[in-house]
């Protein structure tokens, strides 16, 4: 299967020497000749109708070339507003946003207008000239809130700010309810923040007025569906857009999105005849970039007198934000995601989105399925502590077992089909961290801390990732006639070694040699079709469309070899960039002279009768999703003076299927985690009443720095997925799943002498020190 | 507009000097990326926190978004472009960094390499926690920073062991 030995290897990396050499590409990156820069003038205010917009005194700046409201692009487009949400029959609202705001402003950092200049220093002097009479309207800040009849409304056109509504239910709530001797019920609140990668948005765009041809260059995880949707706007065809994720300095969710800014920018460069660059600083990032806020947990757990779960029911209010930007999918995932690691026979929950005056929320690393594997965990933890059981032993009770694989839920995916656990033994891997950590005797190590003044706790969570969305993701593998291999993808690298995963597969297949595989990734000049990087997907998605392509190129090397040395297939072999007699690695011919040969000669057979051309692109379909899953166990330490946690240790079991490069899944499973460790201790997007941000930046909003990295530690197990050919499974987003959830179950454990429940993720010193004293939590 | 007055100044970066005319209020990031087109520092914040703009002036690790351009006049810049003996080789710090996978996206890279160039060059054998706190000004948000540290141990031994 792998003839190669490269999948399963964990080889350097092909991305690093361009990025540790200053060579690297990203958007700011690229200088045109005549470029003009941009800067937009966003919403200062979270609610309020335009009156109107003067742009003479920036106009007049010198080195001003121009300044654009919605009124003078919206002529030149097809449609006024961005439609880009998923598909979803829960909406009651459409909220689509507009290309630039015209007559109401509905969040703080809206975009207004966009200012053209010679340089970015005089665009932002220009934008603080341009005048816009808003008069502030009332305003809605919490999704809660924004729920109540009398609420101010976000939108002033819109009856009321439920945008969209839905359950998901299975099994006999009712009767689950009825017969249970035991009821729990528990709040929650949850609250992710800011994605922040490290590189801000950014797009360059330039017009070729001879070949009609447009080019953006987009700092983005999703190029091929920008391509579909700056097409449909400008109502142009296919061939005349080209749209290219140069490299990317992190994506982590907010970069899927389809912004305002990917079309002004490339329309103001049509109507302008000059390259145009706007580049997102991080003040804009904070205000303009999509989010993942708060969600409201009301719920209840049945179980029996073993603690064996019967019944969870409930609601979730979720911050919609002001606008529709990607769909219901972020809570969808969290309604989703609840009862799958556990044997649960009825299920209800009945889930609202709220519409706020808050930048659009949309998916960041994890996408709901943190707070949901948030929500389980902690009413396990409840469970345990009502029953007097350990945490442990309530888990492996109501854990799905290996046996149960594939194991089918009553719970559907957003496409209608039905979620499948694929494979994994989820008991086996939280025996093994549990094992590991020593969880049997850390009471024994509790209290001797406690006896010297120290307060210590450990946490479990459990937890599985949905991963690999279809529908497909194509690849093509093509051998050129110098003999280098050239992979092209829709598969859009942000940072996750997505080059390395490619061209470790082709390579696998086609001799071996990674240095002779070029792949080019995020360029829809490479590549009809593609979606790009989101919901861990394109290892499972890609990676199987390489393996499969390669495969074909492979088979048609070996037949052509074959036909042009008269050797039978079987006694070949391709090594490096040859293919060789078995064995007698001197008898044998260049994979070019073989590319060569299928460009075909005027008048001549083709080797081997074979079809012309040495390439393949494949585009291998799979709807079901592939989960990963892990057991997570967090150590902590609190100071009960200062409510400061430290996380001195961090274990996952953790299971992807089979590991395409091992060293490449531990940093993204590292990241992840340390991305988790934020969300349960630190970050906070923070809003006033008014809806006007109040961090906006690094020393207000506070991530993860190198000092409050614990020790961390991932136990692997590979159970392939049986849903596609290499057995893979997604892993970039599955450490910060769990991350939270074991955290917070260890901060409560660390405090339990004070009798502290926490309800809520993240939970600030503040907080904690609140708790103790006795105060309820923000749930 | 205030600080659009230009002053000429005489920047060496990375050995080659640079006579430019420039407006006051360029910041000596916008001058390395734009004005001399060395793109290799990268800016995450524009307000000093993240560290991805970290370059070396006359040996010392500064914010280059911190800093105005006319400030480096007369003054020895060094950034990630130089940073490298050759083509065919890598300085110890990008080889440890490559062979301990110390970057996913890259985009804060330079700014730690510049961070540690300064650091190790005055603590050749720091401890884990030391690198840590060393590191603390430098935000990444692919990697966690374990293999960023272990990165580091790993490259303060090499260079110690080619000084030896
Ligand atoms: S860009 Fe200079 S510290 Fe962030
Ligand atoms: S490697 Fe992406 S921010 Fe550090």
């Amino acid at each position: 299967m792998n003839p190669g030995g490269m999948v399963g290897k964990a080889v350097p990396r092909i991305e690093d020497d361009a990025l540790l050499r200053g060579r690297a590409r990203f958007v700011d990156d690229i200088h045109l000749p005549g470029m003009l820069e941009a800067a937009f003038v966003r919403s200062p205010h979270a609610h309020a109708a335009i009156r109107g917009i003067d742009t003479a005194a920036a106009a007049a700046v010198p080195g001003v070339v121009a300044v654009f409201t919605a009124g003078d692009l919206v002529p030149h487009l097809t449609a006024e507003r961005l439609v880009v949400g998923l598909p979803s029959p829960s909406y009651r609202l459409e909220v689509d946003r507009p290309v630039l705001a015209s007559d109401e402003v509905v969040h703080v950092g809206e975009p207004v207008a966009i200012v053209v200049a010679a340089s970015r220093y005089v665009a932002e002097d220009a934008a603080a000239l341009v005048e816009i009479d808003y008069d502030p309207l009332p305003v809605a800040e919490n999704c809660r809130d924004a729920l109540a009849d009398d609420a101010p409304r976000v939108h002033s056109r819109e009856p009321h700010n439920l945008v969209a509504a839905f359950d998901m239910a299975y099994g006999d709530i009712d009767q689950a309810f009825a017969r249970a001797p035991h009821v729990l019920r528990e709040s929650f609140w949850q609250h992710r923040g800011v994605a922040h990668s490290m590189e801000c948005r950014g797009v360059v765009a330039a017009h070729d007025p001879i070949g009609n041809r447009l080019t953006v260059w987009s700092s983005t995880q999703t190029p091929h569906p920008a391509k579909r949707l700056i097409c449909a706007l400008l109502g142009r065809d296919d061939e005349e857009v080209r749209v290219v994720a140069p490299d990317l300095g992190g994506g982590f969710g907010p970069k899927l999105v389809f912004y305002p800014e990917e079309i002004v920018v490339p329309l103001a460069s049509i109507l302008l005849g000059r390259p145009v660059k706007w580049i997102e600083d991080r003040r804009e990032h904070f205000v303009a970039t999509t989010q993942e806020r708060d969600q409201y947990w009301d719920m209840a757990i049945a179980i029996d007198g073993d603690g064996r779960i019967l019944g969870i029911r409930g609601s979730l209010i979720h911050d919609h934000g002001a606008y529709t930007a990607r769909g219901v999918n972020v809570p969808y995932g969290s309604a989703v995601t609840v009862p799958l690691p556990y044997n649960v026979p009825a299920y209800r929950l009945d889930v609202k989105l709220a519409l706020t005056n808050k930048v659009p929320v949309t998916p960041i690393r994890g996408a709901g399925q943190p707070q949901a594997t948030f929500v389980m965990e902690r009413l396990l933890d409840r469970v345990a502590r009502e029953l007097g059981l350990d945490r442990a032993e309530v888990r492996r009770r109501n854990l799905v077992h290996a046996d149960q694989m594939p194991c089918e839920k009553p719970l559907k995916l957003r496409g209608g089909t039905f979620v499948a656990l694929d494979s994994g033994d989820f008991p086996t891997a939280m025996a093994d961290v549990l094992a590991k950590t020593g969880w049997a005797d850390f009471r024994a190590r509790q209290e001797a801390a406690r006896a010297a003044g120290r307060h210590i706790g450990i946490g479990l969570a459990n937890y599985v990732e949905g991963t690999g969305r279809g529908p497909f993701e194509p690849v093509k593998v093509r051998v050129t006639s110098n003999g280098r291999i050239r992979v092209a993808s829709g598969a859009t690298a942000m940072g996750q070694s997505t080059q390395t995963m490619l061209a470790q597969i082709v390579a696998d297949q086609l001799g071996g040699d990674m240095a002779n595989v070029s792949v080019t990734t995020g360029d829809t000049a490479a590549i009809n079709l593609g979606f790009g990087g989101f919901n861990s997907r394109q290892a499972v998605m890609a990676g199987n469309s390489a393996h499969a392509a390669a495969m074909k190129v492979r088979k048609k090397i070996l037949k052509a070899a074959s036909a042009m040395l008269e050797v039978a297939e079987d006694d070949l072999e391709i090594v490096g960039t040859r293919v060789a007699l078995k064995g007698v690695s001197e008898h044998g011919i260049a994979l070019g002279a073989i590319a060569r040969a299928l460009d075909g000669s005027p008048g001549y057979k083709l080797p081997g009768d074979l079809e012309p051309g040495l390439e393949a692109e494949e585009h291998v379909i799979v709807h079901d999703m592939a989960f990963s899953s892990g057991s997570a166990v967090a150590e902590v330490e609190v100071d009960v003076d200062t409510g400061a946690v430290t996380v001195t240790r961090f274990t996952l079991a953790h299971d992807c299927g089979r590991m395409i490069n091992p060293m490449i899944v531990d940093g993204q499973v590292v990241g992840g985690i340390v991305h988790g460790i934020g969300n349960a201790l630190f970050e906070w997007m923070g809003f006033d009443a008014e809806a006007q941000p109040v961090t906006t930046n690094f020393g207000e909003y506070l991530l993860v720095t190198a000092t409050e990295i614990p020790e961390i530690e991932i136990l692997h197990r590979q159970s392939p997925s049986p849903l596609n050919t290499l057995g893979v499974k997604g892993v970039g987003e599955s450490g910060v799943i769990p991350t939270p959830a074991a955290i917070i179950s260890a901060v409560e454990d660390a405090l339990s002498p004070y009798g502290v429940r926490i309800a809520q993720a993240p939970v600030s010193p503040a907080d904690i020190i609140a708790l103790i004293n006795g105060a309820s939590g923000r749930a | 507009m205030q600080g659009s007055e230009r002053r000429a100044i005489s920047v060496s970066v990375n050995g080659s000097r640079h006579d430019r005319e420039v407006e006051v209020r360029l910041t000596l990031a916008d001058f390395l990326r734009h004005a001399v087109e060395l793109t290799g520092t990268h800016v995450g914040c524009e307000h000093g926190v993240c560290g991805a703009c970290t370059v070396l002036v006359d040996g010392l690790a500064v914010r280059s978004c911190l800093m105005l351009a006319v400030q480096a006049d007369g003054r020895e810049v060094a950034t990630i472009e130089g940073l490298a003996p050759g083509e065919d080789a890598l300085h110890p710090l990008q080889q440890a960094f490559k062979d301990h996978h110390g970057l996913q996206c890259g985009f804060c890279t330079p700014g730690i390499l510049a961070t540690l160039v300064e650091y190790l060059a005055e603590n050749p054998e720091p401890s884990e926690a030391e690198l840590k706190v060393a590191l603390s000004g430098n935000i990444c948000r692919c990697t966690g920073y374990r293999d960023i540290i272990a990165a580091a141990l790993d490259a303060a031994a090499r260079l110690r062991e080619a000084r030896a």
